[in-house]
């Protein structure tokens, strides 16, 4: 999937959006119903109003993901956060200017908020010994207090009270108009045609700046672009995210998608993706709710989808680890018992194969004949063997042979090779061995296997021989006696 | 000062030489850390830059590159500015300067040595993907053309910037520490891959940590400690007295300086 194709997308939520933008009211204004009536009001999407908070809680989903993607890989989450709080004096003063919910007003003075939030950052970092973290803390915590004193006051004023600007505090998406919508359907459509542009000098500077610098990008100029989208995206999404979490909406998406993924144009995907889900999620729960704050909302769900890559990504999942592990502990199992029946045969001379009994595999696995049983199962389970249930001996299957030739060829081997080319005592290799035997890849054998012929050698350092290709390739059971060895595990 | 420059290589007049500083002095913070450096490389040269830590070995190459601001002096790259000449310079900086576990491919990354090809806003044709390829190749790690970076062993990961360079096709290379943090076998794959690029034709600077490989590995040293202490064919100039200038306290005065000067500037 290349980003590119996420423009058609887009072209079609801001269609949504602006469809029919006329005739539009806002939801906020709306009277106490029943929750499944609101729940079919918004799924039908026959009130405007609804496709508003839907579309709005879309773009805002997209433009916070596909910038919280590159946050969360340059490693400036904090800074988003710093960002988001620092906006708040500037919605304010947006307010202020003609006392009214003005979109464009209060887009200019939080972007410009914004960017005195960062200038105060790098000038704080420049001027004293503070590091990033310190300043980015002081300035949030400032610029947060100056904006709720602010808007308390206004709350206070007359015209204030009515005004909703409480709304930018907690969010809520049903208060989103036509203007709104239309504001943010522009920041995203331009965030995604930017990103999409630049995607390959992104990549790099974000990767590797020094490298960048050598070739002669404009580092510095993608950086500031990038943060002044970031700022687009913080202020848009501020009246249905709220102040308090919109830094949550640039930062989970993106740190869930870069559990699932190893690729920056399938993280960024995937981050705008989920913030979608988490925006329309939280908008619709809210509308459920009569209108209850919808950030909230929107952080819970965002929350949700990391929660689960947290548990089950393929890679890096908890639970998806510890399946993994559970299944190799189980391989290993299987290849010992493979192994134990082997060496029970291989005492024997390889007479009688089909009789090994119960008894003589429980001796050689130390254990209970009831819980070799248990293992002979599980090798039937997968193939491996069968038990023949009036006699009670084991009878492997051309596989299982095979897998324990191998077993037993790999341990050969490696003891072999710790002995002989990195001068371990004989005496020393075994415990390495038992590990190694189940891990040893296809490409390390062969490269042992090459040592091996060109020293002549056949056997282990304790004189077993090492079992061939051949040797797996032949029918259980029938393995020439000639091979093989006196019982006492010498070559002949 | 007295400088025991050794005399430079005979050169052949019809070709500019690849790299020419004069008189370069670079100041981090008001200290300065580069002295009046002068320095002519020759073509077709593996040249080592050792000194100690803090001898502004990086910050030679990043000043000779045009990535940090001179205080003065100049730099010239076969006969022209660095910027006249940006797609006949590689560069491989250091292993710990970038995050190996940021979400790219091995491919990814070797592809970024042709950006400098590409052009702004451009994508890489199939042409770029085809070098990439060739490069990932030439290092080893066909078979982990598609995996991670994070996937990589520490000398793995200086075969991915090594092939990145590779991409570049340049003429002049510099690089920062290549043989820092790798085991035995990735150092030889990697000298061997130097003399390759060597006997192409290129001039390839490399910042070394080591002393005693220093002397086995490069045709020309250059002898750092925050000036040029000498620079000439390495067995002119791997030299007890001069190693001992360069490394020795000789030439702690100037430390000393730089930090005097840095102080009475805040």
């Amino acid at each position: 999937m290349r980003p590119r194709r996420a423009i058609p997308l887009l072209a079609a939520f801001i269609l949504l959006a602006c469809a029919d933008a006329a005739w539009a009211d806002r939801i906020g204004d709306l009277s106490q119903t029943d929750w499944r009536e609101q729940a079919k009001r918004f799924i039908t999407l026959r009130d405007p109003a609804v496709r508003y908070a839907l579309a709005g809680s879309v773009l805002l989903g997209m433009s916070c993901g596909l910038l919280g993607g590159f946050i969360v890989v340059r490693k400036m989450a904090l800074f988003g956060d710093m960002l988001s709080h620092a906006v708040l004096p500037g919605v304010a003063l947006g307010f202020l200017w003609n006392m009214s919910k003005d979109p464009v007003a209060i887009f200019v003075g939080a972007t410009l908020a914004g960017l005195l939030g960062a200038a105060a950052v790098t000038l704080l970092r420049r001027t004293t010994r503070l590091k990033e973290d310190t300043a980015l803390g002081i300035v949030l915590a400032l610029f947060f207090a100056v904006g709720i004193c602010m808007v308390t006051r206004i709350q206070s004023l007359p015209q204030g009270n009515k005004s909703g600007i409480d709304k930018f505090l907690f969010g809520q998406a049903a208060a989103l108009g036509a203007d709104d919508v239309r504001l943010m359907a522009i920041v995203t459509a331009l965030a995604v045609v930017l990103v999409c542009a630049f995607y390959k000098e992104l990549l790099l500077t974000s990767f590797d700046s020094a490298f960048a610098a050598s070739l002669r990008l404009p580092v510095a100029a993608l950086h500031y672009g990038l943060m002044l989208l970031l700022a687009f995206a913080v202020v848009v999404a501020l009246q249905a995210v709220g102040v308090v979490l919109v830094s949550a909406m640039l930062i989970t998406p993106a740190a869930a998608a870069y559990l699932l993924t190893d690729r920056l144009h399938r993280l960024l995907l995937y981050a705008m993706l989920f913030g979608v889900l988490a925006g329309v999620a939280g908008a619709f729960v809210s509308f459920l709710g009569n209108n209850l704050p919808t950030g909230p909302f929107m952080v819970l769900a965002a929350s949700t989808v990391f929660a689960l890559a947290f548990l089950f990504s393929p890679r890096h999942g908890v639970v998806m680890r510890w399946w993994r592990r559970r299944a190799q502990a189980q391989r290993i199992q299987r290849e010992n018992t493979l192994k134990a029946i082997y060496h029970v045969l291989e005492v024997r001379g390889f007479a009688h194969a089909h009789s090994v009994s119960l008894h003589e595999l429980a001796a050689r696995r130390q254990c209970a004949p009831d819980a070799a049983r248990d293992e002979v199962m599980v090798l039937a389970r997968h193939g491996l063997a069968r038990l023949q249930p009036s006699s009670g001996t084991i009878d492997l299957t051309q596989t299982g042979w095979q897998r324990a030739c191998e077993i037993v060829r790999n341990h050969r081997l490696w003891e072999w090779y710790l002995a002989h080319q990195v001068s371990i005592a004989p005496d020393h290799v075994h415990a390495d061995a038992e590990n190694i035997e189940h891990l040893l890849g296809e490409e390390m054998v062969c490269q042992i296997e090459h040592s091996l012929s060109g020293a002549g050698a056949t056997s282990d350092p304790h004189g077993r021989p090492i079992p061939s290709r051949a040797d797996m390739q032949r029918p259980f059971g029938t393995r020439a006696a000639a091979d093989v060895v006196d019982t006492k595990g010498r070559m002949p | 000062m007295i400088t025991p420059h050794s005399a430079p290589l005979p050169q052949t007049q019809s070709q500019p030489p690849p790299l020419e500083i004069h008189d370069l002095t670079v100041a981090y913070h008001q200290r300065p850390v580069l002295w009046g450096v002068d320095l002519v490389v020759p073509a077709g040269q593996l040249v080592g830059i050792v000194g100690p830590n803090g001898a502004g070995k990086s910050t030679l190459i990043k000043a000779a590159m045009g990535l940090l601001p001179a205080a003065s002096g100049w730099v010239k790259v076969f006969g022209g500015s660095v910027s006249e000449n940006l797609r006949r310079i590689g560069y491989v900086p250091q292993r710990e300067s970038v995050d190996w576990d940021f979400p790219v491919s091995v491919h990814d990354v070797v592809l970024m040595g042709r950006y400098g090809h590409v052009g702004l806003m451009r994508r890489p044709t199939a042409h770029d993907h085809d070098v990439a390829r060739r490069c990932i190749e030439e290092v080893g790690l066909v078979a982990f053309a598609n995996r991670q970076i994070s996937d990589l062993s520490g000398g793995q990961q200086q075969r991915v910037f090594l092939a990145r360079a590779l991409a570049q096709e340049s003429d002049l290379y510099f690089m920062d520490e290549p043989f820092a943090g790798v085991d035995a076998a990735t150092e030889s794959a990697i000298i061997a891959l130097l003399q390759a690029l060597k006997a192409r034709g290129k001039t390839i600077l490399v910042v070394h940590h080591d002393l005693p490989t220093a002397r086995e590995y490069f045709d020309m040293l250059l002898l750092l400690n925050m000036r040029v202490v000498a620079f000439g064919p390495t067995e002119q100039v791997f030299k007890y007295d001069l190693l001992q200038q360069t490394y020795g306290g000789r030439l702690t005065i100037l430390s000393e300086m730089a930090e005097a000067v840095r102080q009475q500037s805040q």
